[in-house]
């Protein structure tokens, strides 16, 4: 059942075998190299399918780690740094889909689910305790 | 030869289930023992027939038979026999092949046991027939594994080489078995709707076929990410991918249902729900080898599917949860309440595992379908990854384990609250203790684990209290061990998880021989990487010895294999496991001039998580085991005797 991680990992075998081989770009402040990983782990390879850019081996991934490195150095925010790629890439380089009308049901579908559920609950015990003698 | 006698042998199964089912749905209704007869041993006849298709399959992989195309576009020569044989389900045709034979083994075994009366088994093998009928048909119509190709090829294109895994070659039959065992319970569920007998008895005859599901779930979803782990090279575990997703959603299920299905064994409680999650639970197996199979998870790859066979599977579970609800909806008013019971007792423990285990299936359904509908309606592309579960999935989960050592220890109908508090009081200091052991030690500002560790000590220390108690009392048994077993291995999966995430350790360096890295307590020293030749592939093999203090304790060789009629390479890592501590090496790029890329990983605790998966799956053997036992005595005439 497993076909489409396999279709991933096709395509990260073939685009290289190595785990993501950030190793020479490495940033020598530990504190940038830091924030780099910690950005790439909330954004997605766009080439993969479940991969984050921190894990991923595509070139693209490789060139976008890249990126937000000389971002980094630059000067520039987190923030800005995000911002910049979500608006080349769209919504879909966010691991963590933002809170907007379109995904107002993804975030609060799981609260509302066991709102109800917890609901049906209590209605179920109240009604199933034994008659007073 | 063989192409021609499997494709026969899949249209006499196809005959054969459309007779069970008619028989079957008839001899339930009109009660006509003939009916039922022809049924059973259709049944039987179906088994043999898929059998002999999955069989003939096999041959023609095994003997590299290219005249068929299933065979030429996935395998290969120079394979090791091993993978010859596991190629055969390597693929969509073959993989579906092996989804059929599965129901038929389990439809074979409800014949053979004829579990809850001649009527239930009846109605249960027509509604089994219906479904491998459909599963057939689909096979038959539009991903036919005995195709043939003319002329045959003279060399195979080869099986892809991360399936050339053992872990991976016992994967999809355990989780098929998983996915596919579900039906029995659906089948039964659906049998008890259409004889009009929704009582406890149903629940009662498919405990044992629920069990087996679960228990091979577990396994399979347990070796799948095993397999992720060392397989992948960057130690990662579990990832909240869609195809994940899709199997640990009938899992949640499934787990739901075996304990509602308790209560209703039992009490007769909460009957109409637990025949609903009977069929949610089948419906999500559906509903994940419809995202798997149909392309729609790939369909930004290369790798996508014939949609043909999409819009059949859609149809399918369409018409399998359509009409299995319409039948719910049809007779479960009539369902009359269970015994009464105390706000405090086992049931209202039983109904909160239910609603947190429902809310959590609930919650990876939607973060796994919201983004396939917002791109399919609206065109809006978003992603859905790790910390969104993080966020909606995990609090609902701790809130389960926190409660989870509870229900066992509360009594039917009415419970002392204060007495499960008394006693599970050890388990409460011991979970304490850990968790403030971890808040001074650790290394890393480590609330999080520091909670979590305390959870996992909590359900881990509350299941040896259970046995312990029972043990003391004389009253153990096979059910005791069974809770005990599986409520504990998850505590120990939650300390793997704990450890391989919070105290990971990585490092990653360009070594030339004879240089050295760390990694935490470990130094790596490069002795040499040479060319090395395996059956079908060519790797490069890195041999690294482990230091502690200066002294090497073991060498290690992770390889980087490059499969020549592939054409493809794949990273194989080693792994050196003390038992609660991986130190974890992957091979990378040639740098040129002799020098390597390496990554290596110390996991603290990750064996631990499958550890757990193993727990779980020894708790619902022991369960099953006592289950089996209990009906042979039963139907044994000394029965009597024996109590």
């Amino acid at each position: 059942m497993r076909r489409a991680i396999l279709a991933l990992l096709i395509l990260l075998a073939s685009a290289s075998v190595a785990p993501g081989a950030t190793g020479p770009d490495r940033l020598s402040n530990p504190q940038q190299e830091a924030r780099a990983v910690a950005l790439q782990k909330q954004l997605r390879c766009l080439q993969c399918q479940g991969e984050s850019l921190d894990e991923s081996s595509a070139p693209l991934a490789i060139d976008l780690r890249r990126l937000i490195r000389a971002r980094i150095l630059a000067g520039q925010s987190d923030a800005q740094i995000k911002t910049y790629l979500v608006s080349r890439y769209g919504d879909f380089i966010l691991m963590k889909p933002p809170l907007e009308p379109a995904t107002v049901w993804l975030w609060f579908g799981p609260l509302l689910v066991i709102l109800a559920g917890a609901a049906a609950v209590a209605v179920v015990v109240l009604r199933a305790r034994p008659a007073k003698s | 030869m063989t192409g021609e006698i499997g494709q026969l042998a899949l249209c006499l199964s196809l005959a054969l289930s459309l007779v069970m089912a008619i028989a079957g749905l008839a001899g339930a209704r009109a009660n006509s023992g003939l009916a039922r007869d022809v049924a059973l041993h259709a049944a039987m006849g179906l088994f043999a027939f898929v059998a002999l298709a999955f069989g003939a399959l096999v041959f023609a992989f095994v003997t590299s038979d290219f005249s068929v195309l299933d065979v030429a576009q996935n395998s290969h020569t120079a394979k090791p026999l091993i993978y010859k044989i596991t190629g055969a389900w390597g693929n969509h045709e073959g993989s579906m092949l092996l989804w059929v034979f599965v129901l038929a083994v389990y439809t074979a075994a409800i014949a053979f046991a004829r579990r809850g009366g001649a009527q239930l088994t009846s109605a249960a093998l027509g509604v089994q027939g219906l479904l491998a009928a459909a599963f057939l048909l689909f096979i038959l119509f539009t991903s036919d594994p005995f195709l043939r190709l003319d002329p045959p090829p003279f060399e195979g294109a080869g099986l892809n080489p991360l399936l050339q895994d053992p872990g991976l070659a016992m994967h999809p039959p355990m989780l098929y078995a998983g996915y596919v065992g579900l039906s029995a319970a659906f089948a039964y569920a659906a049998a008890a709707l259409i004889t009009g007998r929704a009582d406890a008895s149903w629940a009662r005859a498919a405990r044992p076929f629920m069990l087996a599901a679960w228990i091979a779930l577990t396994l399979g979803i347990t070796l799948g990410s095993w397999w992720a782990y060392y397989d992948l090279g960057w130690g990662g575990f579990w990832f909240w991918d869609p195809v994940e997703n899709a199997s640990l959603m009938p899992w949640l299920v499934a787990t739901a249902l075996l304990h509602s299905a308790l209560a209703t064994e039992r009490t007769g409680a909460f009957r109409a729900w637990t025949l609903l999650l009977a069929i949610a639970g089948f419906s999500l197996s559906l509903i994940g080898t419809f995202l798997v199979r149909s392309g729609v998870l790939t369909s930004v790859h290369s790798f996508a599917n014939d949609p043909e066979r999409g819009v059949y599977i859609l149809a399918l579970i369409f018409a399998a949860i359509g009409g299995a609800l319409a039948l719910f909806a049809w007779r479960a008013p009539k369902l009359q309440g269970g015994a009464a019971f105390e706000p405090v007792s086992r049931e209202t423990a039983l109904l909160l595992n239910n609603l947190l285990l429902a809310a959590a299936a609930a919650t990876v359904f939607i973060g796994t379908l919201y983004p396939l509908v917002l791109d399919s309606l609206w065109g809006i592309r978003i992603s859905v990854g790790p910390p969104y579960f993080a966020i909606t999935f995990a609090p609902v989960f701790a809130a389960l384990l926190l409660l989870v050592p509870l229900g066992p220890q509360l009594s039917w109908r009415k419970a002392d609250l204060g007495a499960a508090f008394r006693a599970l009081s050890p388990a409460l200091g011991v979970a304490a203790v850990a968790g403030l052991l971890v808040l001074a030690f650790a290394a890393a500002p480590a609330l999080q684990a520091a909670c979590a560790c305390a959870l996992a000590t909590w359900v881990i220390a509350a299941g040896i209290i259970q046995i312990s108690g029972r043990w003391r009392a004389r009253t153990m048994s096979f059910g005791a061990c069974a809770s005990a077993l599986a409520h504990a291995g998850l505590g120990v999966t939650l300390l793997g998880i704990v450890g391989a995430t919070a105290w990971k350790s990585e490092a990653l360096d360009v070594l030339k021989p004879g240089q050295t890295m760390q990694v935490a307590q470990y130094a790596l020293r490069l002795d040499n990487v040479e060319r090395v030749q395996g059956p079908n592939y060519f790797a490069d093999r890195a041999d690294i010895s482990v230091q502690t203090h200066g002294r090497t304790i073991a060498t290690i060789a992770p390889e980087k294999r490059s499969y020549p009629v592939e054409g493809q390479a794949v990273s194989d890592t080693a792994i050196r496991t003390t038992g609660y501590e991986d130190l974890y090496v992957a091979l990378g790029d040639d740098r040129g001039g002799g020098a390597w890329v390496i990554r290596a990983y110390v996991n603290p605790l990750a064996p631990f998580i499958w550890f757990g998966g193993a727990f779980m799956a020894l708790g619902g053997l022991a369960s099953l085991f006592g289950r089996l036992r209990r009906s042979v005595a039963a139907a044994s005439p000394n029965a009597a005797l024996a109590e």
